[in-house]
């Protein structure tokens, strides 16, 4: 009867009670999205390389090598020597070796040169290989391979011509070797998504005029003639590497960070993102602080709305003290109402937020390559939810409190 | 019940102190407690009830002294023994009909046993009344004051406790309504055999009372102590 009498009360105040439980609803779906995004961002960042044991390239921090080689994030301090490639594809323990080369850029892409064994080794989201959702990868030397947002973003389809500019942003292109798009994959959700992928010969063809940085002025090799040229690569930009076998990881490393011809690094994509979320976990930890004041200010919200009803409910509290209630059971009234408050938002919260992911999901994908999933909700969000709701309790102590000394004043004779 | 050499001060007001010397209602007994406002009828019923201590002086309810038990114990004594009816403003507003006449008995284990089926109890008690069939589903903010007064009485009585005390219920009736509500609360505050304290500050109802006592011939309020 006191929990049916209690939400009886809360609908005989139904605007105000409205208000404080959206405030809550709101706050909580904040928190819980905050939540959801930073666990997305961290899992869409993990499913972005998956199967590559260690990625290797110049000598740099290990967080940087990470960003530029995976994340298309900056640029390499240097490159790696096509020798210093081939010793480290030579050594017993590698399984397989794939090159990348950056450093030029089509539009706002990236224009990746790397082999075609990158189309079979690179993984992502627990193990899923790349596939072509139009046309086919890479079989001519100035064929190029878009993802689906350049393709997307630019109306790209299969055949058109692309130029590559040489470095990024840059206004001098590699006019006179042309691409042809030959394939489009699906869309990963990855960096894939937004790069270029040529051959590293294709890399090599259109530097073939070029010398420390600058094209050699007056020449123009034709292609026909590039194509009868030597196209071994000089340098990769870094390398994704498969171990035979797990245990010889770390001494394979430890080889390549100690490499005599050339200063290398050689690291776990696994640590080194570890590095990364070491990084940004203040801004992380000061996200979801604001974001959990957000929830304290809305339960501060509905302890003031408890708070001001007090004085014209003294009547109530003296009709329960007349039939015989304890102060305690008014004070316990007031709790159970703030935590049915408290628990009604939360659960409208996380209705909202799940409403909110329906919508978002697809925009935070296209614009961020985030994907949030839409789960059922974890223990974790259980848990913040339970949290509210005993936050509620405790906040609701306050004018609960108050309430409780009133009717031992008042009695079942109000004074107002 | 039996007021004996009572003295009591509100906390923090220590220029007010009510006396009472001796008070009695015999069981079955009904009074009219004639007194103006700020006469101290209030406190006195607040000490009947056991929701204020007094300083000094015994109070027995029903066989029991009030300030042999502790906080909890005068609430719960309160919830067994005592059926209150207020002059208004006596019912939850956002609570059905229902919820208001078995309220007490949420509080009051032996009073729940005694009312037995308590939603056939209420019904019959608004039955009794002359409250309208169905009215115990009603909420009780559609209901007019004459019916809030009736569902009042039936909340006091429900679970017969022995005494019943009601604070000027009929102030907010009109004279006509006056009479019937009085006439329906006396059968069955007769009919349950409890005692009924009525204070009120019209003289006229003395007729339908055993005994009219004063405030003041009872009681004696110093408001010069300190």
């Amino acid at each position: 009867m006191i929990l049916r009498l209690a939400v009886a009360s809360l609908g005989a105040r139904v605007l105000t009670v409205a208000m404080t439980v959206l405030a809550i609803a709101l706050s909580v779906a904040l928190f819980l999205g905050v939540e959801k995004v930073r666990t997305g961002a961290k899992a869409s960042f993990a499913d972005t390389i998956s199967g590559t044991d260690l990625i290797v390239g110049a000598r740099s921090g290990s967080v940087q090598l990470l960003l530029y080689s995976v994340f298309r994030i900056g640029n390499a301090t240097n490159n790696v020597t096509w020798e210093s490639y081939q010793d480290i594809a030579a050594r017993p323990e590698v399984d397989w070796i794939v090159p990348i080369s950056l450093g030029d850029s089509h539009r706002q892409f990236r224009v990746m040169g790397t082999s075609t064994a990158f189309f079979e080794r690179y993984k992502y989201r627990q193990g899923r290989a790349l596939a072509v959702s139009d046309g086919a990868i890479m079989a001519d030397l100035f064929d190029a391979v878009i993802g689906a947002d350049v393709a997307a973003t630019l109306g790209y389809a299969v055949d058109d011509p692309i130029i590559v500019a040489h470095g990024l942003a840059s206004f001098t292109e590699h006019k006179d070797q042309p691409f042809r798009i030959s394939g489009i994959l699906e869309k990963t959700g990855t960096p894939v998504d937004r790069t270029v992928i040529v051959s590293m010969e294709a890399i090599e063809a259109i530097h073939v005029d070029w010398r420390g940085g600058a094209q050699i002025p007056g020449q123009s090799t034709p292609v026909e003639t590039i194509r009868q040229m030597d196209l071994t690569p000089q340098a990769v930009t870094a390398a994704l590497v498969g171990i035979d076998s797990p245990l010889q990881t770390f001494a394979l490393q430890r080889a390549i960070n100690e490499y005599p011809e050339e200063p290398l690094l050689a690291v776990l994509p696994g640590v080194a993102l570890q590095e990364l979320w070491a990084i940004v976990g203040v801004a992380e930890t000061a996200l979801l602080g604001v974001s959990a004041m957000v929830v304290v200010t809305a339960l501060i919200g509905m302890m003031a709305t408890i708070f001001s009803s007090l004085n014209e409910r003294r009547r109530e509290m003296a009709i329960f003290r007349a039939m015989g209630a304890r102060p305690a059971t008014i004070l316990g009234l007031l709790v159970l109402e703030a935590m049915l408050m408290a628990a009604i938002g939360a659960l409208l919260g996380l209705v909202l937020l799940y409403l909110g992911l329906v919508v978002a999901q697809p925009m935070v994908d296209a614009a961020f390559g985030l994907w949030l999933p839409i789960d059922a909700p974890s223990m974790r969000e259980v848990w913040v939810l339970l949290g509210v709701v005993a936050a509620g309790a405790v906040v609701s102590l306050v004018p609960a409190f108050r309430a409780y000394k009133l009717s031992l004043a008042d009695g079942m004779m109000v004074r107002t | 019940m039996a007021l004996t050499d009572v003295r009591f001060r509100w906390p923090g007001r220590a220029s007010f102190m009510l006396s009472v010397a001796d008070f009695r209602l015999a069981q079955g007994e009904t009074v009219l407690m004639l007194g103006e406002s700020g006469s101290g009828k209030s406190t006195l019923l607040s000490l009947i009830c056991g929701t204020v201590q007094p300083d000094a002086g015994t109070i027995l309810v029903a066989g029991a002294d009030l300030s042999d038990l502790s906080g909890a114990g005068r609430d719960r004594f309160r919830a067994e023994r005592i059926g209150v009816i207020f002059q208004q403003f006596n019912l939850l507003p956002f609570g059905t009909v229902s919820d208001n006449i078995l309220l007490p008995l949420r509080f009051a284990p032996q009073r729940r046993k005694r009312a037995g089926a308590a939603q056939a109890a209420a019904r019959t008690l608004c039955a009794d009344l002359g409250l309208p069939y169905g009215i115990l589903a009603a909420k009780a903010a559609t209901l007019s004051v004459g019916q809030q007064q009736r569902v009042a009485v039936a909340r006091a009585l429900i679970g017969q406790p022995p005494l019943v005390i009601a604070d000027e219920p009929t102030s907010s009736l009109d004279a006509g309504s006056q009479a019937a509500f009085l006439d329906l609360m006396f059968a069955q505050v007769a009919a349950s055999r409890a005692s009924l304290l009525m204070v009120s500050h019209d003289p006229r109802l003395g007729a339908r009372f055993d005994r009219v006592v004063r405030i003041e011939d009872i009681a004696t309020i110093d408001r010069r102590a300190a």
